[in-house]
């Protein structure tokens, strides 16, 4: 056993753990933050992604002992005191999920990948979220959560890159006849 | 018009139906405060391991479980031969014949091995760790077996047997035929009397469903009771399913399935482990738990697909189809599961597809193989029938001259022709071919994508481009309960659904039907909103509990607002007809004095004035005064069983260019069009039309599970099973169509399915139209850039040589500009 410190969500805990124990098993079994999940053994689909020190990481290929004396941020902690992060906010509106099993990792991802590339192209955010396995949606209205996130954080207004017109397809498909 | 839009049209001020609402169950899924199966933990939990079989084919002579039993942290290790007295045998609903030969199923096993990663012990530990770590300290020895893998070597005379207790490796030959049946003409002779007859022998690759949120099974057990948490699609058919096989009395067993993260059909099962953990709480009295790796989930949930097709097609020089005939092989695996022999049978009724076919004939043998068994994946036989027939009218048109487009319009049921009556005796409810394909094809962009074809190809670009065109229609809402018997099936296609009006006025809807991601809170909320003329917000929907919602026949085949949102619809109208009485007792006036709209009843003539539904549910609870012989209660059940299957249809197209020099394919542009009937929730619709494309182009392009030469799963992690990430996909244009269903009050259709069916052919279709002139008549699936430089290069349909390889795809990636070479 060995003593580690970590803040998550900004709560500090010191805790026991197996060296061997890995980040994304001490969060969900030893603290009770079952939010991240897993979802292979082989690092390949991100479900388990968390922020370690405010980057994004696959908490199933970090050992907990690595976490010691670090800050990390699970999707139970990314809301703020005004309420969801605007992440969140862009999957619910733009149904950037079905089952949900992916969407705490693709969340937490997608933050990280705004916070290195505020104003992602489709192509750019298809390539950033290439770790992160979704099985349900196709991805599609996933890229568009991602892109309306960015325009948000970048300050309504921003550069607008994503038109409003590309926001809104979600919500009034193309139905193009009627019996 | 039907019903719900007749009363959405004149009573609620903005009706919900046909609107984009966003999900109600999306707050808890995007905070982490979701009920994961693997989530809980009860008081004194004991984790399971399973020991996995590494043999496909293996006598067991010694099974050793002495060190584990050591090992720290381990309780109990339990062998087939502990609990070969209570197992019983995994079941199967389905016997597609009466003599369907069922070798039957032990959950685990007992003497012999049949498949690779088969349990032959269970271990119960302190933690998980625990349990996972004594997993090495089994010693087992494996008398090894012949190996039987390829389909068309096992139906041979003097195959190697999978059980040699059997006759041959067939369990079932089902032959559906037209002429016999009444619903065609003389096949034979029809083949005779044509012009041209075009065959193929087309292979559906072995799939897995590959659901993100791994299975996972709680078994809490109290006294004589038993609560199962499990990570399933049916927790009703599971509670039926394993009390008959544990003897567990069914009133004495409650099953959750709580948030499920995905199913594909991949959980429409009734698990090895589930028994295993219902039959091991029992024994110890104590909870019990197991959560499933993903190498486990893709080397044991079952797989789908796997079938060879030989697929005939007769027809005249002018074009018109003249008969079709099929035979297929279909993998069962080792054993039969849940519905694994009804998969090929489901699809023996859509292979003629929207067409206009006069003779029909189909047979299909059910093979037994040392392979973890088929069973249902989105689609169920449906993705296989349409992959046949779109992909043989393109081979016809060919064969013929005629442009594929041209080919379909010719044989297909034109708008003004339903309901008709297929040769497969299936009769299509409404439609409108001509209309989804235009749109699809102005969506598509066609006519400036084939001009740029015929540019490339006269300037002979290494890079060529295709258009791959899928018309398909579907069989959904299943289904008549009727019809299911006279297909053997061994359930019904009913679906059942409570409406309870709390006393405050709030709606809780129980439904039979459980989710695991297709939003069904929102889109019932919705149905019931307009219905009852209550705010959306007052309505909770609950499912997936079987204390809660006693009936149910769950979710698959795209029959949930077919056939148990139209059971909620069904309640609703009785809740309103019950508060009717109430209501004309309250106001003094008759019942045909009154009207119910936006919520409330009045007399007519004075709206605006009256009561409305929700403050009945509070005077109906105090009870203080309600009508003589009427019972204080406007809560109603009902049942929906739907007299026919619904039949969405579209058109799909894909534009795809073909690097002739690397193999590489790349789709340039994805457009379709799908007339689901009805459509509820726009977003949600959208939604699952772009998952199941992202599944079907998976089929064409990505996925296929390897076996080698001695039975192992060489895909065997998300690193060899292609799963395709954002960047392998394309963006989807889509559109809809909306021919209301007739069959149901709704009108909906079903969407599920529909993506995953109609792609798998557009995309194969688009990659042959890109490389056809180069000499290219085929080639397998998934289109591997190996597998495509060989068509092109080495001639075949690039096919063998690669599946002999441990991964298909040789790691390789779709980069953005599509032409990456292979990283191996
Ligand atoms: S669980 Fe961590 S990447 Fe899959
Ligand atoms: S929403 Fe189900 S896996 Fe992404």
């Amino acid at each position: 056993m060995t003593r580690i410190s970590v803040r998550v969500d900004g709560t500090s805990y010191d805790d026991d753990v197996e060296p061997r124990t890995l980040l994304v098993h001490y969060l969900r079994e030893q603290l009770g933050k079952v939010g991240t999940v897993v979802g292979c053994d082989t690092s390949n689909c991100g479900a388990c992604t968390v922020h370690l020190d405010g980057e994004a990481v696959k908490s199933c290929t970090v050992l907990a002992v690595q976490a010691d004396g670090a800050e990390v941020t699970t999707i139970e902690g990314i809301a703020g005191d005004d309420g969801l992060h605007p992440m969140q906010k862009a999957f619910h509106e733009m149904h950037g999920l079905q089952c949900g099993y992916c969407t705490p990792g693709m969340i937490m991802a997608s933050i990280d990948l705004v916070k290195e590339n505020p104003e992602p192209s489709e192509a750019e955010v298809r390539e950033g979220i290439e770790g992160n396995l979704c099985r349900c949606t196709g991805y599609q209205n996933i890229v568009r959560a991602v892109r309306s996130a960015a325009a948000e954080m970048r300050g309504s207004g921003g550069n607008g890159h994503v038109a409003p017109a590309e926001v809104d397809t979600a919500a009034a498909p193309h139905v193009v006849g009627q019996a | 018009m039907t019903a719900v839009e007749d009363r959405a049209a004149t009573d609620a001020p903005t009706p919900e139906i046909g609107k984009a609402r966003r999900r109600k169950e999306d707050a808890r899924l995007i905070t982490g405060e979701t009920t994961w199966t693997d989530n809980m933990v009860l008081p004194g939990m004991l984790h399971l391991a399973v020991v996995r079989s590494p043999a496909a084919h293996a006598r067991i002579t010694n099974l050793d479980v002495s060190a584990v039993r050591e090992a720290p942290g381990v309780i109990a290790v339990f062998t087939g031969r502990d609990l070969a007295e209570e197992q019983g045998s995994i079941p199967c609903a389905w016997p597609v014949t009466p003599d369907m030969v069922n070798p039957g199923h032990p959950s685990i096993a007992v003497d012999q091995v049949n498949h690779v990663g088969e349990a032959v012990a269970v271990i119960v530990a302190r933690s998980k760790v625990a349990a996972q770590d004594a997993v090495e300290l089994a010693d087992v020895d494996y008398e090894p077996l012949p190996v039987v893998l390829d389909m068309e070597e096992a139906v041979r005379d003097g195959a190697d047997l999978v059980h040699d207790h059997l006759e041959s490796n067939t369990s079932y030959h089902f032959v559906f035929d037209a002429g016999e049946m009444g619903t065609g003409g003389d096949t034979e002779q029809a083949f005779a009397d044509a012009d041209v007859v075009v065959s193929r022998r087309l292979i559906q690759q072995r799939l897995i469903p590959a659901f993100m949120e791994p299975r996972s099974v709680v078994v809490q057990p109290q006294g004589d009771n038993y609560t199962m948490w499990s990570a399933t699609q049916i927790p009703h058919i599971l509670r039926v399913m394993a009390s008959m096989v544990t003897g567990i009395p069914e009133h004495k067993l409650r099953v959750v399935a709580p948030d499920v993260g995905g199913g594909f059909g991949g959980k429409l099962q009734v698990n090895p482990e589930e028994i295993l953990c219902l039959l091991i709480a029992r024994r110890l009295g104590k909870p019990v738990k197991w959560t499933e790796t993903r190498s486990e989930s893709l080397m044991t949930a079952h797989h789908g697909r796997d079938q060879i097709q030989y697929v005939d097609i007769a027809a005249d020089r002018d074009g018109s189809i003249k008969g079709l005939r099929v035979r297929l092989l279909a993998d069962m695996g080792a054993y039969l599961r849940l519905i694994t022999p009804g998969v090929p049978a489901l699809g023996a009724f859509m292979y003629p597809g929207i067409y206009k076919i006069p003779a029909y004939h189909f047979e299909c043998d059910g093979v037994f193989t040392n392979k973890v068994p088929t069973d249902a994946y989105r689609g169920a036989g449906r993705p296989e029938a349409t992959f046949a027939i779109e992909r043989i009218m393109d081979e016809l048109a060919v064969e013929l001259d005629m442009d594929p487009l041209e080919l379909r319009r010719k044989n297909w049921i034109n708008a003004d022709e339903f309901p008709f009556t297929t040769v497969a005796g299936l009769a299509y409810d409404s439609g409108d071919y001509e209309t989804a394909t235009q749109q699809a094809l102005e969506l598509l962009g066609y006519d400036e994508l084939r001009a740029e074809q015929r540019r490339r190809r006269e300037s002979n670009d290494p890079v060529q481009l295709g258009i791959g065109i899928s018309t398909f229609t579907e069989m959904c809402g299943l289904a008549p309960s009727r019809v299911l018997g006279s297909l053997s099936f061994g359930a019904g296609g009913w679906e059942h659904a409570s409406i309870r009006m709390l006393p405050t006025g709030k709606v809780e809807v129980v439904t039979g039907s459980t989710p695991h991601g297709q939003g069904h809170e929102t889109a019932w909320s919705q149905l019931v909103a307009d219905s009852l003329g209550v705010p959306f917000e007052d309505v909770e929907v609950l499912h997936g509990d079987t204390a809660i919602s006693s009936r149910g026949l769950d979710t698959y085949g795209s029959r949930s607002l077919v056939v148990g949102g139209s059971a909620v619809v069904k309640a609703a109208d009785k809740v309103i007809a019950k508060a009717r009485k109430i209501a004309a007792h309250l106001l003094e006036a008759s019942e045909d004095d009154l009207e119910f709209s936006g919520g409330k009843f009045s007399v007519r003539g004075t709206p605006g004035t009256g009561l409305g539904i929700q403050e009945i549910a509070l005077a109906i609870f105090a009870a203080h005064d309600y009508p003589e012989g009427i019972e204080p209660s406007i809560d109603a059940d009902a049942t929906f069983d739907p007299e026919n299957f619904s039949f969405p249809h579209g058109t799909h197209l894909c534009a795809m260019e073909v690097d002739t020099e690397t193999g590489f394919v790349k789709i340039r542009k994805y457009a379709c069009v799908d007339d689901v009937g009805t459509i509820v929730n726009p977003l949600i619709v959208e939604g699952q039309v772009h998952g199941g494309l992202a599944q079907g182009i998976a089929q064409a392009l990505y996925e296929e599970a390897i076996y080698d030469a001695d039975g192992n799963l060489t895909t065997g992690t998300f690193v060899d099973y292609l799963v395709p990430s954002a960047n392998d996909l394309p963006h989807f244009d889509t559109g809809n169509t909306v021919h209301s269903a007739p069959g149901n009050p709704i009108g909906a259709k079903g969407v599920g399915e529909a993506g995953c069916i109609a792609s798998t052919p557009a995309v194969v279709n688009a990659a042959l139209d890109a490389v056809r002139h180069l000499g290219v008549t085929d080639i397998r699936m998934p289109l591997t850039p190996e597998r495509v430089w060989r068509a092109l290069h080495g001639g075949g349909d690039g096919g063998d040589r690669v599946a002999e390889g441990s991964n298909a795809y040789g790691g390789a990636r779709t980069t953005e500009s599509g032409y990456e070479e292979a990283e191996q």
